[in-house]
């Protein structure tokens, strides 16, 4: 790809990715969203973040999941959600998650 | 009532532990950016054109390949969706707000700044729209700042980082510890656990549709588990 191409297509995303974040805030006084899309948006963080997490953490570095059950990562990853549910700390739960994996693969 | 310097030195203090995990992310899309050749004005101004990192891996990995223009700015613009349901997210409590402030709330807009800002003004009913966007702006700021300089550090070292550190694994540690305390009731957690599997099931899709069929099943999952278990209001008829 040629440098103004580069460019081009750097900007086209760019000016997407801000349509995007700024569709509904843009609007927001003008817009008002129907209640049971309200109701149906407090769920956008749980479902989403979740479903970055797990295929993120079952990612290989060859690429593919590993859903194996003795997988360090999915190991380390239940781990730490156990202690970010009884912490709610975030540098506790990235400590003992990452702690928790180099172990495992020192170990294993 | 508090000085409004204050509510932005609390941004940056909730954003504080969640900086660590944006560094391997931004050095990786910076390293990438590097290895696909891409000049410094590019490999590191994406970062603040896009801002973005998992549309600037995805699409610097398809120029990479030689992929079509079209096919690159699409795939970013799929990745990027989600950010569209965020905007609807936070709407509702930036409104009033003048529009070049908010113009500057939705460029700054990550996962990380969309978590702690609504995990914020759903626990805190009090707190004026200015409130709510200096709270933001503090700590998204803070997260513009790192990824920058974590872009501009991955493109100038390449990846010297050993892949056994495995540092990519602070991404989903991140994550998790911003979605674990949110969910307070059955149909959060059931909205999380459908998100999950059916990522993983659907992780085989081409340009990161399998993330968006798993938001909108947990999602699904989520509302009908809601409207379905709990108290229902007086209907108004069928609709």
């Amino acid at each position: 790809m040629d440098t103004t191409t580069l460019w081009l297509t750097i900007v086209a995303i760019g000016i997407g990715t801000f349509a995007l974040r700024f569709s509904f805030i843009g609007l927001s006084g003008r817009l008002a969203l129907p209640e049971p899309l309200t109701r149906a948006l407090r769920f956008v963080p749980a479902a989403v973040l979740s479903a970055i997490i797990l295929p993120a953490a079952l990612r290989m570095p060859e690429g593919g999941l590993d859903i194996a059950l003795d997988n360090p990562r999915l190991i380390a990853c239940v781990l730490a959600a156990g202690v970010a549910w009884a912490t709610k700390s975030v540098l506790a739960t990235l400590a003992v998650g990452m702690g928790a994996l180099w172990a495992l693969q020192a170990l294993m | 009532m508090k000085p409004a310097f204050g509510d932005y030195v609390e941004g940056i203090r909730v954003m504080l532990p969640l900086l660590p995990g944006a560094v391997p992310f931004g050095m990786i899309a910076g390293a990438v950016a590097a290895e696909a050749k891409f000049g410094a004005a590019a490999g590191i101004g994406q970062s603040i054109v896009i801002y973005a990192g998992a549309a600037q891996l995805a699409s610097t990995q398809l120029i990479a390949e030689a992929a079509p223009a079209l096919i690159v700015v699409l795939t970013g613009l799929i990745i990027n969706l989600r950010f569209a349901m965020y905007s609807a997210s936070l709407a509702p409590h930036f409104a009033g707000l003048s529009l070049r402030r908010r113009a500057m709330l939705a460029y700054l807009m990550t996962d990380q700044s969309y978590a702690l800002g609504i995990t914020r003004y759903t626990a805190d009913s009090e707190m004026t729209a200015r409130a709510k966007a200096r709270f933001y702006l503090g700590g998204a700021i803070a997260m513009w700042i790192v990824w920058l300089a974590a872009t501009a550090a991955g493109f100038t070292l390449g990846s010297r980082v050993p892949p056994s550190w495995s540092l990519d694994f602070f991404v989903p540690l991140s994550f998790l510890a911003l979605l674990v305390p949110g969910i307070r009731d059955r149909a959060a957690g059931l909205a999380a656990a459908t998100g999950a599997t059916v990522a993983v099931a659907a992780s085989g899709l081409p340009f990161n549709l399998g993330l968006f069929l798993a938001a909108a099943c947990g999602i699904a999952a989520g509302y009908f588990c809601e409207t379905r278990w709990t108290p229902k209001k007086p209907q108004q008829g069928e609709h």
